[in-house]
């Protein structure tokens, strides 16, 4: 007899949702606990369009053709001291933050998917989020593996995990994934797959992939790119987790409308950090974050939500002051990083005059005229007094946790100070999208651990910059400051056999006290 | 020799992460396993209390009755991360396509006589719930749990489990001839067969056990500890009298599997025993009481295939757990 052949739908239907079955010794609500308490209405799991249809098997061969690959290059790279072929030393920084701002993200998003794909009420999404769980912990450890040749010879990156969990503007996205996980499961899928990585996703991996593509760094484009058939998964999983729900009732619009205008507030100030790297941290620049947020939220994101309108969904809220800041953002994230450089674990500079003139000419209506004349007095200061160091702890926005140094919208000469009061208390934001997020949920909100709080509290070591490094495990002369100053460069210039210029000029720098 | 000098001056100027180094006691170089293991887990300064259990943290000690000093002590023998997860899967994964491709070829199925057929697919067929159970599960550890160490191999572990109820799901395919009966038939047996209720009800009693280590004795040790050895050893070694090897052969990668797992799952119970007599208690106890419950459950799934003999084959099975559990974890089950 010819044995039918069942069609890789069906097939993919019986391998995975046939495995479930209607409970009837416990209340189905009972093993999924969380699918009804965010007010989603889902009448039909089964509606769910599975993404894509991969069986585990397939799944192992795919995933270990491509760990062998990037392994046998990750060993060739350190065997060579692939290290020493990158663009400058300046560029390893932009790897430290992705180490102690990104990397410490995909292992969040290992468990919170996990959480998710135990959570969903159906086999389709169990699935999907289960896969995504594994395919994270990889992105991690795959990081972890790759950058373990930089930890060994470079500054920054010893501790990164310790650092994620205390050094404050490592706050600023660990924060965002606590608050997604401590959603339920729908909300939380629709910030990371939907709005973070549907949406925003082309925002961080440009910027860092084609960043080590253009300054020599092989050994990260290598684990981007074998991460990019994972990524395209994911995607995928984002918008049909958006589509289920909007498609299984119109009481989840709302609903979702306003997840993805705070997640895309949440994404975007998050994203901010990347703006500085690529228009301050890159040796050798890609494109600018004005640039790239025009080709990939502008355009991609515009004629996403156009699609989506159908369901009743808009352009997310506050999306024309991200086109408004998109001039000054990069700028002044940059200059706060420079100013609070001592308490950073990556060193920080004033871009060189070629820099400056890309700079200029990427933002002719804004560079010359409010930051250029800030750096050129920075290093003119530097030069006649030494390297300066902000003493003081900035304030911070309750809900981003960036330091409130953000200008208004219409206004680039007037930092923008929003707060509400809440139990009494007043809380502080920088920006509208940041307050309403607060005001939306204040119970939430002011749980935050604040780290600059923090350290006015005793949480961290004590009160003075020497004490909070020390809690922070960030070795000052090491980690810290000014580039041209740092081992990192006095090793960078022996190893490639190259005279410091400078070498003979005057160290000044100190951290006032 | 300039290249000489040159290559001799790039020293490196540390050899492992810093967290790495404090572990091991010395900045000295360090297996993939481990740097991409240890600590991976946020431990302190957590933001908001979840709106799912506002009573714990995102990650929190308090999911479980076990306490560790070091949940870190839990370090996989297998030393499995990602990577050497997946190749080692896609190795056994690429023997088990030749076994069946082999079956299928030579239509090996078609030499075992009818009897033994139906019986293979009354036994293997349901069993792909219960690893979709063991899936949820192990995903609930995963989630739930505390520190990379266990809760990165339970994430392997719950993948491995629905890669089995795939398995399973093809070896009925190839019963029933590519038409889904036996897997529709499979699923009527699990909803409604009296042979298959003790179980069903097991695994859904087991999906709203709340403690993540309860689970984890539960479900890997006890469950997995009788079931396994009873299906794919027992009974498969019962349908070997007239299957030959050919029913083995789709069996392979699950055997091999539960033999490598088995020996994840006795090293895990044996360092949280021996922390100390709380957990050691806590453990036996649960133990004991899942052990029974998994032995009730089997039962009638013994019986199918061994009739009056099933008494003893399962009071066999727990007796070798019960040895296992002293031998591999230092624990006392009897
Ligand atoms: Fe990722
Ligand atoms: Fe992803
Ligand atoms: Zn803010």
């Amino acid at each position: 007899m010819a044995a039918k052949r069942l069609n890789l739908r069906e097939k993919y239907q019986k391998f995975t949702r046939d495995l479930a079955w209607e409970p009837t010794y416990q209340k189905k609500s009972d093993i999924f606990p969380q699918t009804e308490f965010e007010g989603i209405h889902i009448h039909d799991w089964d509606k769910w369009e599975d993404p894509f249809r991969l069986t585990v098997d397939a799944y192992w061969k795919y995933q270990a053709e491509k760990e062998r690959k990037l392994y046998s290059i990750i060993d060739a790279f350190s065997q060579n001291n692939g290290q020493l072929n990158v663009t400058d030393a300046r560029y390893v920084n932009a790897l430290k933050l992705f180490l102690t701002g990104i990397s410490p993200l995909e292992y969040a998003a290992h468990r919170g998917f996990a959480m998710a794909g135990r959570q969903f009420g159906g086999v389709g999404p169990q699935v999907a989020c289960q896969m995504q769980s594994i395919d994270e912990l990889r992105h991690c450890q795959t990081q972890i593996h790759t950058i373990s040749q930089y930890n060994k010879y470079f500054n920054g990156f010893h501790d990164w995990n310790h650092m994620h969990q205390r050094v404050w503007y490592l706050s600023v996205p660990k924060s965002f994934f606590d608050d997604a996980m401590s959603a339920g499961p729908f909300e939380f899928v629709t910030a990371i797959s939907f709005s973070f990585e549907y949406v925003l996703t082309n925002l961080l991996f440009m910027p860092f992939m084609s960043g080590a593509a253009y300054n020599g760094d092989m050994a990260t484009v290598t684990f981007g790119f074998s991460a990019q058939s994972d990524e395209s998964r994911h995607m995928t999983l984002g918008l049909e987790v958006i589509k289920f729900m909007l498609e299984q009732d119109e009481r989840n619009v709302p609903i979702v409308q306003k997840w993805i205008d705070k997640w895309f507030w949440r994404g975007y100030r998050l994203l901010s950090l990347v703006s500085m790297m690529m228009d301050y941290m890159l040796p050798k620049r890609v494109m600018s974050w004005k640039e790239a947020w025009e080709m990939y939220f502008e355009e991609n994101g515009g004629a996403l939500f156009e699609d989506l309108s159908r369901y009743g969904i808009r352009m997310p809220k506050y999306w024309e002051v991200s086109v408004k800041e998109k001039e000054h953002l990069s700028h002044q994230l940059w200059a706060t990083f420079h100013n609070f450089g001592h308490a950073a674990a990556f060193h920080t500079w004033i871009p060189e005059e070629s820099e400056m003139q890309w700079l200029s000419e990427k933002y002719p209506d804004t560079f010359d005229k409010y930051y250029r004349p800030r750096f050129e007095f920075w290093r003119q200061h530097t030069k006649e007094k030494g390297r300066w160091y902000n003493p003081t702890l900035p304030m911070l926005c309750q809900t981003c946790q960036v330091p409130m140094l953000f200008t208004e919208p219409d206004d680039p000469t007037q930092i923008c100070y929003r707060s509400s009061q809440y139990n009494g208390e007043q809380y502080h934001f920088c920006s509208d999208g940041c307050k309403d997020i607060f005001d939306d949920e204040p119970e939430k909100y002011v749980q935050a651990w604040l780290p600059v709080h923090q350290i006015y509290q005793g949480n961290c070591g004590g009160a003075s910059i020497p004490e909070v490094l020390e809690y922070y495990h960030l070795v000052d002369g090491q980690d810290n400051k000014e580039y041209l100053e740092s081992n990192d460069r006095a090793n960078w210039l022996r190893w490639k056999g190259m005279a410091d210029t400078e070498a003979d000029r005057e160290v000044q720098a100190v951290v006032n006290e | 020799m300039a290249i000489e000098i040159k290559t001799a001056s790039i020293e490196p100027i540390r050899h492992t992460f810093s967290n790495v180094a404090r572990r091991q006691g010395a900045d000295k170089p360090a297996s993939r396993y481990l740097e991409a293991m240890y600590d991976l887990q946020p431990t302190v300064n957590f933001h908001y209390r979840p709106l799912w259990d506002p009573d714990h943290e995102l990650y929190d000690t308090g999911r479980t009755a076990i306490d560790m000093a070091d949940w870190y002590a839990f370090r996989d023998p297998r030393q499995f991360y990602y990577g050497t997860w997946t190749i080692t899967r896609s190795k056994q994964q690429d023997v088990a396509e030749r076994n069946y491709a082999f079956v299928d070829k030579r239509n090996l199925l078609d030499l075992v006589g009818a009897g033994t057929r139906e019986r293979a697919e009354a036994v293997f067929v349901p069993l792909r719930h219960a690893e979709y159970a063991a899936n949820l599960n192990n995903m609930y550890i995963c989630a739930y749990g505390y520190g990379t160490a266990i809760t990165q191999a339970a994430s392997f572990n719950a993948v491995d489990r629905l890669g089995i109820a795939q398995y399973l799901s093809r070896i009925g395919l190839m019963l029933d001839g590519n038409t889904c009966e036996s897997l529709d038939r499979g699923k009527q047996a699990w909803l409604e067969a009296e042979t298959w209720q003790p179980l069903r009800r097991l695994t859904e009693d087991l999906m709203v056990t709340r403690d993540w280590f309860e689970l984890f004795v539960a479900q890997n040790f006890a469950l997995d500890g009788l079931s396994f050895p009873l299906v794919y050893e027992r009974i498969d070694g019962e349908l070997q009298k007239d299957a030959g090897s050919t029913i083995s052969m789709l069996n392979e990668f699950m055997n091999e599997w539960y033999g490598e797992t088995s020996r994840w799952v006795d090293s895990v119970l044996k360092t949280a025993a021996a922390e100390s007599d709380a957990n050691k208690a806590q453990i036996e106890q649960w133990a004991r009481h899942w052990c029974d419950r998994a032995g009730e459950a089997l039962q009638p799934v013994a019986t199918e295939v061994f009739g009056e003999r099933a008494d003893e084959v399962m009071a066999g099975l727990r007796e070798e757990l019960a040895t296992r559990a002293k031998k591999k974890a230092g624990l006392d089950i009897e």
